[in-house]
């Protein structure tokens, strides 16, 4: 105790004394030593590592596995604030970390201020656009996940209606929507979708309460297929979905597990293994920049077929699901990308 | 020494003093238990946040947020009045510094922009408290209560305009477009560069001279103007001001209002310092730190200088450690905050009574 106050009050106090304090500290100050010469670095948004969604994914199935898989460490940092954001960043490339991921497109301006100032870090934005040789943008087509499991909504449904329970009202996941809304139509185009969006602000990610309520106001309007691309929010949506004997869709990672029996598919999208091969390229040397675009051909989204929800599949559903995929990648099937105009044809 | 002298003393540094020592034996104690050393950790914060010019760049970075609204809550302070709401008035000083930074004319020289924005920040700021401090002065709403609501309403109000009005078209993030160039406040490190000192880059900016200037400011006008006069006299005694000529409903309104202006100038440092733009929650901590801070720092600007720097340090210092020790998450940077604000304010009497036993006992003959 008495060196702890002894250190901090010659801090304040003495300027004099603080370089040769510094100097002592820089050499005692821990870094984190990687195996090799790849020293990766994950900056997580302010939702923090184990936000149950996005962020999760990332944590789990790319540095976790990662790290489990080659042995090498990953340094992780869950910045607070805007300004805690390109700090991290920037100490990262300084410290010679590379490649560093950030996660989720609120990085997209601290990223590209890295980036610009150090040139020979590797950067990977998941879910973001930074225009930079030295940034990789990890990015989805979700909407042609989102077609698939609009196939199997309306191959599903018996009432003719189907719902839609969107996060943060933003391009993003209007995405989502127009890509839902194509693949019902696609089955079936006398179908209703009910669409709604739980709030406008990064609040939206995690109200499960919301996301039940939205929910069961659809249910109560016809809907029996329920679509979550609601980050957190969607834990209500599948437990008001099972509570009311309809069902719901998954989002992100496969989350059929979730509520066995109710759970049709999940649109899966596989950030985590986006990670992953980010810093696997790197280990390899063969990480580039510019854009990596994961759609339906590159197995980047989908829908998820395991054994939670093989009872719920029929096998007609399974073709259906199929000859869509078949259609994507071929180019006979043309999902609009609601982030191409800001609007949705449906 | 005068007892009056030395319960002064025993007021003004030697409990602060203790009060902040506490609470970093406390932290200590978390420390060890969740098993990091804390003279390291200890190490690592203060050489993070003092050690070289980029630590010490975002220290005082963050210490003029809470120059801002420690300042607020000491003015606000002095006429009785405890102002919860400087996170909110915070937030929409921000928008009115927005305003001025976003559609005024990008030609303009930014002698003009600049003092316009700032004054646009000092007015939103001002605007947001001066319904709370109606209610106060002539309904009777008490103004903790108030400015608390406030506080979620400028948060309802920030999300609206961000989400519905600023966002521009096919943008994810609520956040408005970049302020016009003139309006940006030059880096110190920019600023040192053009005398030819080069210094690392952090987002300390020019606006730690306008929370030098504010703090000036307070002082000269709580101790040596008539209204200051007046606003700590409504403090001290509301019957005593009646009596001395002195109306309490105007002196609510007005120290509200200096109090929400200086709030509303947290959006200087954080908009046209460094971000350039609108965000959400670009407040955040901000107002509710104020108040720690100017309980520390004893209501005096001097003082609230020294409390917003020391949580500078804890701010940058623990990001450090966050950053440093795998083992620690952000959360800790929270926890000792907490203790901080606990033992200065919460409890920030434990150890007076044997101060002042000891220091300072009742004598019958001086």
């Amino acid at each position: 105790m008495k060196n702890m106050k002894r250190s901090h009050f010659s801090g304040l106090l003495k300027k004099t004394g603080l370089a040769v304090i510094a100097s002592t500290f820089l050499l005692a100050a821990p870094i984190a030593q990687a195996d090799g010469h790849v020293k990766p670095a994950v900056v997580y948004d302010t939702a923090g590592k184990n936000d149950k969604s996005f962020n999760e994914a990332v944590y789990v199935n790319g540095v976790m596995k990662f790290m489990n898989d080659t042995g090498i460490a990953v340094t992780e940092l869950e910045p607070t604030n805007e300004a805690m954001m390109e700090q991290s960043l920037k100490k990262f490339a300084q410290r010679g970390y590379s490649p560093v991921i950030a996660v989720g497109f609120t990085m997209a301006n601290a990223v590209a201020a890295a980036a610009a100032e150090y040139p020979d870090t590797q950067f990977t934005i998941i879910d973001g656009v930074v225009d930079a040789p030295n940034v990789q943008n990890v990015i989805f087509k979700e909407h042609e996940g989102s077609f698939l499991v609009g196939v199997m909504a309306a191959m599903a449904s018996n009432s003719g209606t189907v719902g839609f329970v969107g996060g943060m009202d933003i391009p993003l996941i209007s995405r989502f929507e127009c890509g839902y809304k194509q693949g019902v139509a696609h089955a079936d185009s006398s179908m209703n979708v009910l669409a709604q969006m739980t709030g406008s602000t990064p609040a939206a990610w995690g109200n499960p309460t919301k996301g039940g309520e939205i929910t069961r106001s659809q249910v109560e309007n016809g809907a029996d297929v329920v679509y979550a691309a609601a980050g957190g929010t969607g834990i209500g949506v599948y437990q008001t979905a099972a509570d009311m004997g309809v069902l719901a869709i998954g989002v992100d990672s496969n989350q059929n597990y979730m509520q066995p029996g109710t759970m049709l598919t999940s649109m899966y999208k596989k950030v985590g293994l986006a990670a992953y091969e980010s810093f696997a390229a790197a280990v390899d040397g063969t990480w580039s920049g510019g854009f990596k675009v994961n759609g339906v051909a590159e197995d980047g989204v989908g829908a998820a077929m395991d054994e939670y929800n093989a009872d719920l599949v029929s096998s007609d559903m399974l073709a259906a699901v199929d000859a869509a995929r078949a259609g994507i990648i071929d180019g006979s099937i043309v999902v609009h990308d609601y982030m191409s105009d800001n609007s949705c044809p449906l | 020494m005068t007892r009056e002298r030395r319960l002064s003393w025993i007021n003004g540094l030697l409990l602060p003093f203790l009060n902040v020592l506490t609470a970093f034996i406390a932290t200590a104690i978390v420390f060890i238990l969740i098993g990091v050393d804390p003279i390291e950790a200890t190490k690592i914060l203060i050489y993070g946040a003092l050690g070289y010019d980029e630590g010490l760049g975002y220290t005082l970075y963050y210490a003029t947020n809470f120059v801002f609204t420690g300042l607020a809550v000491a003015v606000a302070f002095h006429a009785g009045l405890f102002n919860i709401g400087g996170e909110g008035q915070a937030y929409v000083g921000g928008l009115g510094t927005a305003i001025v930074a976003l559609y005024l004319n990008p030609a303009l020289s930014a002698w003009i922009v600049i003092p316009l924005a700032i004054s646009g920040g000092l007015l939103f700021g001002a605007l947001w408290a001066i319904i709370p401090a109606y209610l106060q002065a002539y309904r009777g709403s008490h103004i903790v209560i108030t400015t608390i609501m406030f506080n979620f309403l400028a948060s309802a109000l920030m999300v609206y305009v961000l989400v519905n009005v600023l966002r521009e078209v096919g943008e994810m993030s609520p956040e408005s477009a970049d302020f016009i160039k003139a309006s940006w406040l030059p880096f110190v490190h920019d600023v040192f560069a053009s005398f030819g000192y080069k210094i690392a880059k952090s987002p300390l900016n020019l606006s730690i001279l306008v929370a030098l200037f504010f703090s000036g400011l307070v002082w000269f006008f709580l101790w040596h103007t008539r209204w200051g006069y007046a606003i700590r006299a409504v403090g001290k005694s509301n019957d005593a001001a009646v009596y001395g000529g002195i109306n309490p409903k105007k002196i609510i309104i007005v120290t509200m209002c200096i109090s929400g202006a200086l709030a509303g100038l947290v959006g200087i440092n954080e908009l046209m310092g460094v971000q350039h733009r609108l965000f959400l929650n670009f407040n955040y901590g901000y107002g509710f730190g104020g108040i720690a801070v100017a309980l520390m720092g004893r209501n005096h600007p001097v003082g609230i200088l020294i409390a917003a720097f020391l949580f500078g340090i804890l701010y940058q210092g623990g990001a450090e450690l966050d950053f440093e020790l795998q083992n620690v998450s952000r959360d800790i940077v929270v926890v000792m905050q907490g203790l901080v604000i606990l033992f200065c304010g919460g409890l920030e009497y434990l150890y007076r009574p044997i101060l002042i036993r000891f220091l300072a006992p009742i004598e019958a003959t001086e």
